[in-house]
């Protein structure tokens, strides 16, 4: 296994749209770094330069200290997880799993032991001789998951492999996912518009919008010190509350959590609001309350235990030291 | 609705079998009565004209010569146009969509236009009357065919097909070879057959570059099978039916695969 680094790297389109902008970033030996950011921030695009299948216009790539920016994806010696799979259709499941073994030259009765095993250990071991048609949504992630794993690459690509599969499945596999990277204690890189996946799989986590870094860190790093307002809004969920405001005549902005703010009698809290809409999770209860001054509704995460009616009148109360500030550019001030 | 459409169907049916029907009727009707009273139910069936047409006329010469420069052509284009359409479906090189353009604007001219230079051009060369010179001008219409067909196909497969083929080690070549191609089987397969099928019933550069019955191709050799006193409508419309043969062969077990093959690029899957 292997670390990665990337050194200002930079991916700019020949119509001229720039994709990454001067990224520079490392990823441990070992650790799974998500990369997280709505659709368009170019999360993707940085998971293809280090693969190989785009050339950076600009920086450097390195893998285990070796720079590899002018390799082609051939000579990388990683494994990618498609979104859609991309398993061969005209292979069978056998053949998809051995297809990068043989590329790279091992010895057939080699190669067979080492796909048993991995389809072994996959519980993939009985659907080896059917096609990839033949196979359920779960059966043709499992398939792609072993055509990575059974190469032993140097680290593994992953390019939103659970997007396609059903919420249910889709917390499974999750669950599975993470313990497959303890067990090969791998470097993964791990590609997600999905913060809650981001949060529940990362070793660390890397938020990109429009083509730059807007944070790395651990996911409750993220989640307790956004570095940006960008951040805050995107990392955790519900979102926190942000509200713009002025502090001795600079424009700032204010922002709490959800889970930060308490219901309690009106007139005795930081402000009062009125209850739009109430959303029992079952645990929890997320509210939504008009407060005066504010266009958007207020979030507030309250137990689900506690009765909260649209129309009533509550007051909200949170602690001081749980109020994040964000200067005019949009930056944390400490 | 359901009646109409239905016997619709049945009406452009008999239209187009009648005229066949009554090929294969004449084919077999003796020459002397040929002319008598047309009757739609055939009388005496005699297989004379067929004897003809295999004894007397030797035409196993132009099937032979029909089979090898359609069959040759087919495998040409398909090989060298599938090369081509990848290039050009997948690969970033300057000049591609005039390249493109060059090669639509080939099969554009009429092929009467070129028939005198495409003849000083053969001449020239000393391949008048010869495979190559049937299968090389055959190539002008069979290469855009195929290349837009297998453009269009190639581009519609999925990029990350060859992109795990790429992570997984293959090269380019490999990945063609062990990836792209057998997933085209049904675009290449549209592309063999429709090239195979305009070559074999293809028939004014077949008139102008074949000089003598040894190079003739079926459609020449029925053509001018007319002598200068009498028309052996017989043994023509025998020929007929004989070159017919090949051609609903292909398509009765190929449809299927023509029908994908050519809609294939027009939706995205």
């Amino acid at each position: 296994m292997a670390g990665i680094s990337l050194r200002q790297a930079g991916k700019r389109f020949p119509k001229g749209q720039v994709a990454v902008e001067n990224l520079s970033l490392d990823i441990a030996d070992g650790e799974l770094l998500v990369l997280v950011g709505p659709s368009g921030s170019g999360k993707s695009t940085v998971l293809r330069l280090i693969a190989g299948l785009e050339a950076p216009s600009s920086g450097r790539i390195f893998i285990d200290g070796e720079d590899v920016t002018d390799l082609p994806p051939q000579q990388r010696d990683l494994a990618m997880v498609f979104q859609n799979y991309a398993l061969y259709p005209h292979k069978n499941v056998r053949e998809n799993l051995a297809f990068g073994l043989r590329m790279r030259g091992m010895a057939p009765t080699a190669i067979d032991e080492r796909v048993s095993r991995v389809a072994a250990a996959l519980g993939i071991d009985t659907l080896l001789d059917r096609r990839p048609a033949e196979l359920s949504g779960g059966q043709r992630q499992r398939v792609a998951l072993g055509r990575a794993i059974v190469r032993e690459p140097r680290a593994f690509l992953l390019d939103e492999p659970l997007s396609n599969l059903d919420p249910l499945l889709r917390t499974g596999t999750r669950a599975e996912l993470a313990l497959l990277h303890r067990r090969l204690s791998a470097t993964m890189v791990y590609v997600t518009h999905d913060q809650e996946e981001a949060m529940t799989l990362g070793t660390r986590i890397a938020v990109m919008n429009q083509g730059r870094l807007e944070q790395v860190g651990a996911p409750l790093e993220l989640y307790e010190r956004p570095a940006t307002v960008f951040v805050a809004r995107f990392v955790g969920a519900p979102a926190m509350n942000l509200w713009r405001d002025d502090e001795g005549g600079q424009p700032v902005t204010f922002g709490v959590r959800p889970h930060d703010i308490s219901v309690v009698a009106p007139g005795s809290g930081e402000m009062d609001g009125v209850v739009e809409v109430v959303e029992p999770l079952g645990p929890q209860t997320v509210v939504h309350l008009a407060v005066p001054g504010r266009d958007e509704l207020l979030r507030v995460m309250v137990s689900g235990t506690q009765r909260v009616n649209a129309g009533d009148c509550v007051g909200l109360r949170w602690p001081n030291d749980r109020v994040h500030v964000f200067d005019a550019n949009g930056g944390r001030r400490a | 609705m359901r009646k109409l459409t239905g016997g619709l169907m049945w009406v452009v049916v008999g239209v187009v079998l009648v005229p066949l029907y009554w090929t294969l009727v004449a084919s077999l009707t003796p020459e002397n009565r040929l002319f008598g009273t047309p009757s739609l139910l055939p009388g005496r069936l005699v297989l004379d004209h067929y004897r003809a047409l295999f004894e007397a006329r030797d035409f196993w010469i132009p099937i032979r010569n029909s089979l090898v420069v359609a069959g040759l052509t087919t495998l040409l284009s398909v090989t060298l146009g599938s090369a081509c359409a990848y290039a050009l479906a997948r690969m970033a090189f300057p000049g591609k969509t005039l390249t493109l353009a060059l090669v639509l604007a080939v099969s554009m001219f009429p092929q009467i236009s070129i028939v005198s230079p495409l003849y000083l051009v053969l001449r020239e060369v000393g391949l008048l009357n010869t495979y190559p010179g049937l299968v090389l001008p055959y190539m002008t219409f069979a290469m855009p065919l195929t290349i837009w067909l297998l453009v269009g196909f190639f581009r519609q497969l999925p990029a990350d097909l060859e992109e795990a083929a790429f992570m997984d080690g293959a090269g380019r070549l490999r990945t063609i070879w062990e990836v792209v191609l057998p997933i085209s089987a049904p675009g290449l397969a549209t592309a063999a057959i429709l090239t195979f099928l305009y070559s074999w019933n293809e028939f004014l550069f077949a008139l102008s570059f074949a000089m003598g019955p040894e190079r003739y191709t079926v459609p020449v050799a029925i053509a001018l099978f007319r002598g200068q006193y009498q028309v052996p409508w017989g043994e023509i419309l025998a020929a007929a039916m004989v070159a017919s043969v090949p051609v609903a062969v292909i398509i009765l077990v190929a449809q299927r695969r023509i029908v994908s093959g050519l809609t294939a690029g027009a939706v995205k899957g």
